[in-house]
């Protein structure tokens, strides 16, 4: 793509016609190859025969399921190690299988590629210099390794006592991540400490969302600001904030419609409610994105686009007490600074606790 | 953020080029980048190290064909294996002799079982059905009420009713009925898979309703624990099919590739988009294509197919890389490019175009400003633009409505370009061998390997 490298390079504001012609130039080159590589068709697909495969999975005894509590909760899937690295805790030296195993404990928890590989290239350098010999040590010096990159984060949710007008948490993530159910936990968990709670349901898009969140209000005992359905989610913030100032409430809980980072329109809109929200007497700060345990590679890329539309301050974990490890909150901590600040356990109301990174990464092996 | 495979193998195929059987090491090296991109893309681990090494045993020692370069091979080989894997048999939406027929979904939380439910009844609305909804998710707070904003857009009639989700699924069933519908899709409560007693009311729930088609909602953006997940629903549910939620996201989506591989059950729809008939029946090559990174080929290639003549496009290229190509060429291939759809669609779709092109806008009236100059020209001026002086500049920008500068930089840019393009074809910088029939007649390597994997199979 030498060609069109050379035509981008030399972007500036007027280049349209320089880009229409770029184009054109590819695409008939294009539109060449598949007029004539279409009469070549060599038509050798294979049908694939159904190959069983074996997944090692995390086997759980009834005595563990059992266990209720909050921290139980987050423990019962992770007290004993299996599959990959129970494996190489069972050989009596460090070999490739080792390095393997290790390897796919921390792929299959989500953390990726580019993380797994950059997390374990200072230990290969201890293991050929003989500083560790053991599997066990290996282990261990990458769980603490991993933890040691977890531990210049602030985690504490920024209140500003000084700022008398609300402070205001806003709430962001893609479809379905729990930002709704997040904040309700929010509000209780605000509420206990004293604070006084506001909730402007900024998600006019979705069906029901402001009854959603309603509820949570109900429950909590917070107040609530809405718009109308379809309604501009700036101007509910805005209102919810302006309550809030008038009504002297110390914070203000921000839903905002679940949207795909790609979709520049909505990010876009994202900003505009971020702008405004710092408008009405109060000010943002805390940018909370929810991601969902189960969330992929593509986690982070939610991450950097979310970031650069509002400034995000925090992550949200949730949906923690499934059998996904949400790795991928170490790539995003690590990689783009942002402090994984909560973790959601649960569906009820208590189980929104603080991110404890020593459990989190022994969780990654389990 | 990820690399395209087909830029990440660009620099492991230039190796391998001009060389007539694949060693063990050219094909390790290759598979290595395969391995990565699958795993950027969330396919399972196992399923990854299962798809590599079928790749290998097809691709050691194989000859190439004549058509082909070994990387192409390569690639095609791998695009060949996952919409082996990802298609086989597809889901066949049949009805129950006795009306209704019963649809569950089932889902963890935040997959977007409440959204598929009512596209789908939209669906069945299409084909002519008379779809009822089941709001039996009484769990999360507001989520009935989700559904009947939902089934009122559609106009499909929804029953909830509160208490218990099994017995208003059974109501439920009863109501269609009596109302002579002749589909149930019943909705139900996000569940985690470890979650036994929630597991346990959704197969109460499958029992009282005895659905014809049990689909699970996976969420596109699903990582490794996608099969864990399909593996405890199928367990409890018998899954029929799969529904793949948010595919209008940027993720790769790997987890179609791990759960199709694990269950061996279809994916039967693809969810595509805000609005509720954003919703489509699953393509397993374009999905593919996506899963490899290679932009959507398929549609691309399908277009070009439509609005290109081989003879007229070969004689343009050769044109354009002796440096003869006129403004009158140009504004040819500006209405054929026209033809395959907005341009930033086109842009967007095509493999390896740098990012600054396809970050930037072209609006559509700038096309046609651009058209409308060159249309207020003379037959002479689009063959020799240096004709084109300051009196003929004005009459040009009079005729087509824009400013003397507007001109000039079509001119100037055009002019440009020009010289770029012969010093390429002399250099050969676009492509070895010139004009003549040539399959790669200036088309890049990378270009030229997705496309054979593309072509391959047709």
């Amino acid at each position: 793509m030498l060609a069109l490298e050379i035509f981008a390079q030399q972007s500036s504001a007027d280049t349209t016609p320089r880009i229409l012609l770029a184009l054109t130039a590819f695409v008939l080159i294009f539109g060449i190859a598949v007029v004539v590589m279409g009469r070549r068709k060599s038509g050798q697909s294979k049908v694939a025969d159904a190959v069983e495969i074996v997944m090692p999975t995390a086997t759980l005894d009834s005595s563990q399921v059992a266990a209720v509590g909050v921290r139980e909760k987050l423990s019962r899937v992770r007290s004993t190690f299996s599959g990959a690295v129970a494996n190489a805790l069972i050989r009596s030296s460090i070999t490739q299988e080792t390095w393997d195993e290790l390897e796919e404990a921390l792929l299959r928890a989500d953390v990726g590629v580019a993380t797994t590989t950059r997390v374990l290239a200072p230990l290969r350098d201890l293991v050929k210099a003989k500083k560790i010999v053991q599997p066990s040590e290996l282990l261990a010096a990458l769980q603490s390794e991993m933890t040691a990159q977890l531990s210049n984060s602030a985690r504490e949710l920024n209140f500003d006592l000084s700022l008398n007008a609300p402070n205001i948490w806003l709430v962001v993530g893609i479809n379905g991540a729990g930002k709704t159910t997040t904040i309700g936990k929010l509000s209780a968990q605000q509420g206990k400490l004293g604070r006084t709670v506001l909730m402007a349901a900024g998600d006019t898009f979705r069906a029901a969302a402001g009854d959603q969140l309603e509820t949570w209000a109900q429950r909590t005992g917070a107040e609530i600001v809405r718009g109308d359905d379809g309604g501009d989610p700036s101007s509910v913030v805005f209102d919810g904030v302006a309550r809030a100032t008038a009504k002297k409430i110390d914070l203000v809980l921000a839903d905002t419609a679940g949207r795909l980072q790609n979709n520049s329109n909505l990010m876009e809109e994202l900003t505009k409610v971020r702008r405004v929200a710092d408008k009405g007497g109060g000010k943002v700060t805390e940018v909370l994105l929810v991601i969902d345990a189960t969330t992929g590679q593509n986690g982070l890329v939610q991450a950097k686009q979310f970031s650069l539309a509002t400034q995000v301050t925090g992550v949200v974990l949730t949906k923690l007490d499934g059998s996904a490890k949400g790795g991928i909150v170490f790539a995003i901590e690590t990689e783009l600074q942002i402090p994984v600040k909560l973790v959601g356990l649960g569906e009820t109301i208590d189980d929104l606790v603080a991110f404890n990174a020593g459990e989190f990464v022994a969780a990654l092996f389990a | 953020m990820f690399e395209m495979l087909s830029d990440r193998l660009g620099g492991v195929l230039k190796g391998l080029r001009n060389r007539g059987r694949l060693t063990e090491s050219d094909v390790t090296e290759v598979l290595a980048e395969v391995r990565t991109a699958l795993l950027e893309a969330d396919v399972n681990v196992a399923v990854v190290r299962d798809v590599i090494e079928r790749i290998r045993v097809n691709t050691v020692g194989a000859t190439t064909s004549t058509a082909l370069n070994p990387g192409q091979q390569i690639i095609k080989t791998v695009n060949d294996e996952l919409v082996a894997m990802l298609g086989g048999e597809t889901l066949k939406i049949t009805y129950a002799t006795h009306p209704p027929t019963v649809v569950l979904m089932a889902g963890l939380q935040g997959s977007g079982k409440t959204t598929s439910a009512a596209k789908l009844a939209s669906w069945f609305k299409s084909q002519g059905r008379q779809p009822m909804l089941v709001g039996a998710d009484l769990q999360r707070p507001a989520a009935v009420e989700q559904l009947r904003v939902l089934g009122a857009q559609i106009n499909v009639p929804v029953f909830s009713e509160p208490g218990d989700p099994v017995v208003t699924a059974k109501l439920g069933l009863a109501e269609a009925q009596r109302l002579g519908k002749d589909v149930l899709i019943v909705d139900t409560a996000g569940r985690l898979a470890i979650d036994t007693e929630m597991m346990h009311q959704v197969k109460e729930i499958s029992q009282a309703v005895q659905p014809k088609f049990t689909f699970l909602v996976i969420d596109a953006m699903t990582g490794q624990d996608a099969v864990t997940v399909a593996k405890s629903f199928d367990e409890t549910l018998s899954i029929d099919g799969v529904i793949l939620s948010k595919l209008d996201g940027d993720a790769r989506g790997g987890a179609a590739l791990s759960v199709k591989h694990v269950l061996g059950k279809p994916i039967a729809f693809a969810s595509t988009g805000e609005k509720l008939d954003a919703f489509e029946q699953f393509h397993p090559d374009r999905m593919a294509s996506r899963i490899l990174g290679m932009g959507d080929m398929l549609t691309l290639i399908e277009q070009a197919e439509k609005v290109f003549e081989k003879e007229k496009a070969e004689e343009t290229a050769a044109k354009m890389l002796e440096g003869d190509f006129t403004l009158e060429d140009f504004l040819e291939q500006l209405q054929q490019l026209k033809k395959m759809g907005s341009l930033q669609s086109v842009m967007g779709m095509m493999p390896g175009i740098p990012k600054e092109m396809k970050n930037a806008e072209i609006p559509d009236d700038q096309v046609k400003r651009t058209e409308a100059i060159i249309y207020s020209m003379t037959p002479q001026e689009r063959a020799k633009p240096e004709l084109i002086d300051g009196s003929r500049r004005v009459r040009i920008s009079k005729g087509s409505g824009t400013t003397v500068a507007d001109v000039n930089r079509l001119v100037k840019q055009f002019t440009e370009m020009k010289k770029m393009m012969k010093q390429m074809g002399g250099k050969g910088m676009l492509g070895g061998k010139r004009g003549k029939g040539s399959a790669s007649a200036g088309m890049s390597d990378d270009l030229a390997a997705a496309l054979g994997s593309r072509l391959g199979p047709r």
